[in-house]
């Protein structure tokens, strides 16, 4: 048919075309990744990676194990929502391994004007001061036991 | 990096580098060059027939380049087919693989393929040494240059030519709707912005076609064929009028309802995008060229004014309508998202997205178009004197 | 009844199917953590919060977030008498080391944390070309970094501007709201050392949970509500002037 042999070229290309989509669709189950699109439109396996990272803080229901007199004594001081990490830093490793992860103690001449110092933008009932006017210099640690800082009536803590 | 006022602190450095101006660039011109080479295949505009061939090589240049902006600028480039692998069906940007997979290969190359056939085949024959190889592959085996076959040939690429012009509108206008649909940035969130891309793109294609027209019959010793590239500017200043008055909507809707974006948009449009803005694309890349290409449509000047005016309004507007991208993504990350400050932009010279890269991305097309012109030349060998303006 | 066979032509290919996904069934997370019994918020309680800054630093700690790139941070906010259309807000390094003294003088001051909201209607799962980002069952946007390509519409895309390109890893990155806690039952590194309690994690399919309690009883707002990406950290006590 007279046609059929003028568009001949046509379904050669086509034939081009056909093979290049079929290489496409090989290619893509090869590629993509098994575990992709089981819950959605997402590599499934990323949730149980994201899920395995490791932490860095313990939590505060870790201390308890082993410092239950710390705990006891900030729970009934001014601190008592403060959790221990929040001044001691991320300390799953030492919870992970006591013994040899000793943590440093931190500075409280560093520590404690972090929430305490005074700014204009903090609520008005937060207890803040000038550290400077209050203590000239002195560690807060000199009159101060962090776990519950408020002064018993007397003077020293 | 220098903030002023108030930045969001993960805002402060851009996203999008000068690639990703590059981009919607580059396709716009393919998209504008199409339409071009449409208007004598669909709407018989027979003047324009000179730049019929040149505009679909054109076309096929800046198409084979830009991707390369694309690539260059991921973060994971080595993952870039995961877009042909998992295309997530909501982002606009998963659609880039696909409609431009289609738009090379059903449109442009298949359109390609079909006007130039018949020389292929004869190509195939009476050249030699590599060259042969190179067109007897291109003539996927069949030699029939019937006039039966050329008929069919014809009448494919017709087709192909009408479902040319809808893809080439969705090949530069899902670029548009990629910023028209970010609902958190104001300066781009717009159901305007794919039609203003488009109607800028097919500004850029057309002058950029009747530039390289104009420069290679130049090149060639020919005539310049009066009549076509007249007809050319007159099509460029209809789309030209539509792009402005489109760019002049937004403006004036922004300024009528002046919501809580308006302030710190319009503060940066008066200091850090004057210049982008204000001078080069509106002014010296839409009013000038304007004015100058409606000078001509009231006026009777002589044929070399006419051709330097052309040549004028043309490179006026391609830096224009790159100044437009530059300020819709360059701007679009200036500002904070608190509307309470900006940012800069730092184009370093030799990083992967800095500035030899991006120019290099833009003259390797016209590399291209040139190997294109070399294996499939859009003029007859013989030098001919083609007729003056009637 | 008898199955015809075309009944069986359509019923094996659609088992065949879901056959898959049927094994695949819930993900084994963590031990007793089912997805569908929590869909994850967080509380922010304005007055509360001090910009100590220890919840950036607890997160950066927690998270190994690279410098001058935050998950969270806190704004601090002055507002003039009714100017709340123009507040002057600082933000200095994120808040990594808190606040120095206020320049200004007299209006109102406060702090404002700020972190990924995972949106119900997140824009920014929305735009990911790959499906790199992600809404988890449980209400969390996650990103999977070795799929992400980097090719930053996301970032684009957040209103909050809570993303960022991983400097070194070239991927998207944000608050996963410490994902990799919440499932063995702990709480996310910012809450933990909020020493006011100012950042609270709440689980919204959780009876127990403080927050139902809260949220009767105070007003509470989200972020950029016009743009209704379903935002699900509550601020309470939040000021008009917030941005």
């Amino acid at each position: 048919m007279a046609k059929l042999k003028d568009s001949e070229h046509l379904l050669r290309l086509a034939a081009v075309f056909l093979v290049i989509f079929l290489s496409f669709l090989f290619i893509r189950t090869h590629f993509v990744p098994k575990s992709f699109g089981l819950y959605g439109h997402y590599r499934a396996d990323a949730l149980k990676e994201i899920t395995a990272r490791p932490m860095a803080f313990a939590g505060h229901q870790a201390c308890a194990e082993c410092h239950d007199d710390v705990v006891k004594t900030k729970a009934v001081g001014k601190h008592a929502v403060v959790n221990c990490e929040a001044c001691h830093g991320a300390l799953q490793k030492h919870v992970e391994d006591p013994a040899s992860v000793i943590p440093q103690l931190p500075d409280t001449g560093v520590l404690c004007a972090r929430c305490h110092e005074a700014n204009l933008a903090k609520p008005k009932a937060f207890p803040q001061l000038s550290t400077k006017d209050h203590s000239g210099g002195e560690k807060c640690k000199t009159c101060h036991q962090p776990h519950s800082p408020l002064l018993q009536p007397g003077g020293r803590k | 990096m220098p903030v002023d006022g108030f930045m969001y602190p993960n805002e402060v450095e851009l996203q999008w580098s000068v690639l990703i101006v590059l981009y919607p660039f580059l396709t716009g011109l393919v998209a504008g060059a199409f339409i071009l080479a449409s208007l004598e295949r669909i709407f018989h505009v027979n003047a324009v027939k000179p730049t019929y061939r040149l505009a679909l090589l054109t076309a096929l240049s800046f198409l084979l380049i830009s991707p390369l902006p694309l690539q260059l600028h991921l973060g994971r480039p080595e993952r870039s087919l995961e877009m042909y692998l998992t295309p997530h069906r909501t982002s606009a940007m998963a659609m880039f693989g696909f409609v431009y997979l289609w738009y090379l290969m059903a449109v442009l190359v298949l359109e390609i393929w079909l006007d130039y056939r018949h020389e292929i085949v004869k190509l195939a024959t009476s050249s030699t040494g590599w060259k042969r190889i190179v067109y007897r592959l291109m003539t996927l085996g069949s030699r029939n240059i019937s006039e039966g076959a050329l008929k069919v040939d014809d009448r494919v690429g017709y087709a192909v030519t009408m479902i040319g012009i809808p893809s080439a509108f969705l090949l530069h206008g899902y670029v548009g709707f990629i910023f028209g649909s970010v609902k958190a940035n104001p300066w781009w969130s717009s159901p305007l912005m794919p039609v203003v891309f488009l109607f800028s793109a097919m500004v850029s294609g057309i002058a950029m076609v009747m530039l390289l027209y104009m420069g290679f019959t130049r090149l060639r010793r020919q005539l310049i064929d009066m009549r076509c590239v007249d007809t050319i500017a007159q099509y460029l200043l209809y789309i030209f009028l539509i792009d402005f008055a489109l760019e002049m909507l937004d403006l004036i809707h922004r300024i009528y309802e002046a919501d809580e974006s308006f302030r710190s948009l319009g503060f940066m449009l008066h200091t850090k995008l004057f210049f982008s803005q204000v001078i080069l694309q509106v002014l010296l890349g839409t009013v000038v060229p304007i004015a100058l290409l409606g000078l001509i449509q009231f006026t009777n000047l002589a044929e070399h004014l006419r051709r330097k005016i052309y040549a004028t309004s043309a490179v006026l507007a391609l830096i224009g309508i790159f100044a437009m991208r530059w300020n819709v993504v360059i701007g679009g990350q200036l500002f904070s998202k608190s509307f309470l400050g900006y940012t800069s932009y730092k184009l370093d010279l030799i990083s992967r997205e800095g500035l030899f890269v991006a120019g290099g991305l833009m003259v390797l097309p016209f590399v291209v178009l040139y190997v294109l012109i070399k294996v499939l030349p859009p003029w007859p060998t013989e030098t001919v004197k083609v007729a003056a303006a009637n | 009844m008898s199955i015809t066979r075309r009944q069986i032509l359509i019923l094996l290919p659609a088992a065949a199917l879901s056959w898959k996904y049927l094994l695949a069934g819930a993900p084994e997370l963590a031990p007793n953590y089912t997805q569908s019994e929590h869909w994850w918020g967080m509380l922010i309680d304005i007055p509360k919060c001090i910009g100590c800054g220890n919840c950036v630093r607890a997160c950066k700690a927690e998270n190994n977030v690279p410098d001058g790139y935050f998950r969270t941070w806190v704004e601090r906010y002055h507002v003039d008498d009714f100017h709340i259309e123009t507040p002057t807000v600082d933000s200095p390094d994120g808040a990594i080391d808190g606040f120095p003294g206020s320049k200004e003088q007299g209006g109102k001051n406060f702090f404002v944390p700020k972190l990924c909201n995972h949106c119900v209607d997140s824009p920014c799962t929305q735009v990911c070309p790959v499906g790199a980002t992600f809404d988890s069952k449980d209400g969390v946007v996650l990103i999977d970094e070795k799929y992400c390509l980097g090719c930053r519409y996301c970032i684009q895309a957040c209103p909050y501007g809570c993303r960022f390109l991983h400097p070194e890893k070239k991927t998207a990155e944000k608050c996963t709201l410490c994902y990799h806690r919440i499932t063995k039952g702990f709480t996310t590194a910012c809450a933990e050392n909020c020493p006011t309690g100012a950042r609270q994690l709440a689980d919204l399919k959780n009876p127990s949970d403080p927050i139902h309690e809260y949220l009767k009883t105070h007003s509470v707002q989200v972020l950029k509500p016009h743009l209704a990406t379903g935002a699900k950290v509550y601020y309470s006590g939040l000021d008009g002037s917030v941005r």
